[in-house]
């Protein structure tokens, strides 16, 4: 791609977020956040104080909102990138298909089956 | 000196590590899964590989933000697995083989890959499951060298640039002196999305498309920019970037030993593909 094409050009594609530097940017401190539950103490310290240890971390009001309520679209939004957050997820014991149903509002039954019908397709 | 005797790409979904932890390779919703990797396992056998050179994505283990490299080669004697943070186990550490990891980063940045070299590197399911995919439980008959390409943060490299990354890599490796077989392994997708609206996007017509140009015709996959590859495979489908890289290091001819194709495991429309090196090219410095 030409550069000044590449980088002028901001390539919209439906219901994809694409995390680049302004999403980066935004996001810092909730998936620097998200970074630190590789660490069980992390992730216990969260359970025990979860507004202290937002609040430790800087999170904006969107993002210490969007962890409040459980809602991973609202997490993207505010810049969260998903491989951090899967961590986050993983704390509240939510796997990338409940996530996935959360974000597309479908049931997670009902997420499973588009996945399997996606997976027949001739 | 050494040769490369094939490559091994395949879908590294997390899920697959927690059913080998489990043991459930039997079971009926994983047997079609982990059947195809038993004549992989035997055609690994006999081309007795002593090193794997893996391209593969971290996913938040060992690069954070604040430092993200495009591309990262793996110069360590060993490499650990560590918590990832939604329960996987933690594994026996991986031998490396750092002497062949300064020939390959020589190599690479004498062709102008600038690469972060990474003495310290863990290693997370990206790497781990297809090494316990092809030697199942402790076992480290191979050492193994990790390179991990950027799919975290956008802008991401073009497949055209990781597809001559690894025919840079592939030159390197056949011009180390000692006499060692190779196996270059690339892993993740094919078609899935994690986030947005259009999660659990699954694009079975172009997965297949692509497993079958990857083995005749990789440099029209190249025409593709990385963003056309998330539009096609979705958001973390774009990890075929890693298969690319793979071809690359195989060289022109290659003779098809396993293909497989299984949608989807977990939100991932999983695959195997698996190619015996036909010929070794010679070292000419060619592009793509």
């Amino acid at each position: 791609m030409p550069i000044e094409s590449a980088m002028t050009a901001r390539r919209e594609i439906p219901g994809t977020p694409i995390f680049d530097g302004s999403a980066a940017q935004k996001g810092y401190a909730l998936n620097r956040m998200c970074f630190s539950f590789n660490d069980k103490a992390n992730r216990d310290a969260f359970l025990h104080d979860e507004d202290g240890y937002c609040a430790s971390y800087g999170l904006t009001p969107a993002q210490r909102l969007a962890v409040a309520d459980r809602d991973v679209t609202a997490m993207i939004e505010a810049g969260g990138n998903i491989y951090y957050l899967a961590k986050l997820a993983g704390i509240f014991g939510l796997n990338v298909q409940d996530v996935g149903a959360q974000q597309t509002g479908m049931t997670v039954g009902a997420f499973r089956q588009m996945l399997i019908d996606g997976g027949k397709v001739q | 000196m050494s040769r490369i005797v094939g490559g091994v790409a395949t879908s590294h979904v997390p899920a697959i590590g927690g059913a080998m932890a489990k043991g459930l390779q039997q079971d009926p919703y994983w047997k079609p899964f982990f059947d195809a990797y038993v004549p992989t396992r035997e055609w690994v056998a006999k081309v007795k590989p002593d090193v794997v050179v893996m391209f593969y994505n971290d996913h938040g283990l060992n690069f954070f933000l604040d430092k993200m490299p495009t591309f990262a080669v793996g110069a360590a004697s060993e490499y650990v697995s560590a918590d990832e943070g939604w329960g996987l186990p933690i594994l026996p550490p991986f031998p490396g083989d750092a002497d062949l990891s300064w020939h390959v980063i020589e190599g690479l940045v004498a062709e102008e890959f600038d690469v972060t070299t990474c003495q310290e590197m863990k290693v997370d399911h990206g790497f781990v499951i297809p090494m316990g995919l092809l030697w199942p439980g402790d076992q480290r008959p191979v050492r193994a060298i990790p390179i991990a390409i950027n799919t975290v943060q956008h802008p991401l490299p073009s497949p055209a640039r990781c597809y001559k990354l690894g025919q840079a890599v592939g030159r390197a490796l056949r011009s180390y002196p000692k006499d060692l077989n190779v196996l270059v392994m690339g892993t993740g997708g094919l078609s899935h999305q994690l986030d947005g609206e259009r999660a659990g996007f699954i694009n079975k017509k172009f997965d297949l498309f692509s497993m079958e140009a990857l083995i005749h015709d990789p440099a029209a996959l190249t025409e593709y920019s990385s963003l056309d590859l998330v539009e096609l495979a979705g958001n973390q489908g774009v990890e075929f970037l890693m298969w690319l890289a793979m071809r690359g290091a195989l060289g022109n001819s290659v003779k098809e030993i396993k293909r497989n194709y299984h949608a989807p495991i977990s939100s991932t429309a999983s695959a195997l593909l698996v190619l015996e090196t036909e010929e070794q090219p010679d070292l000419q410095l060619t592009a793509a």
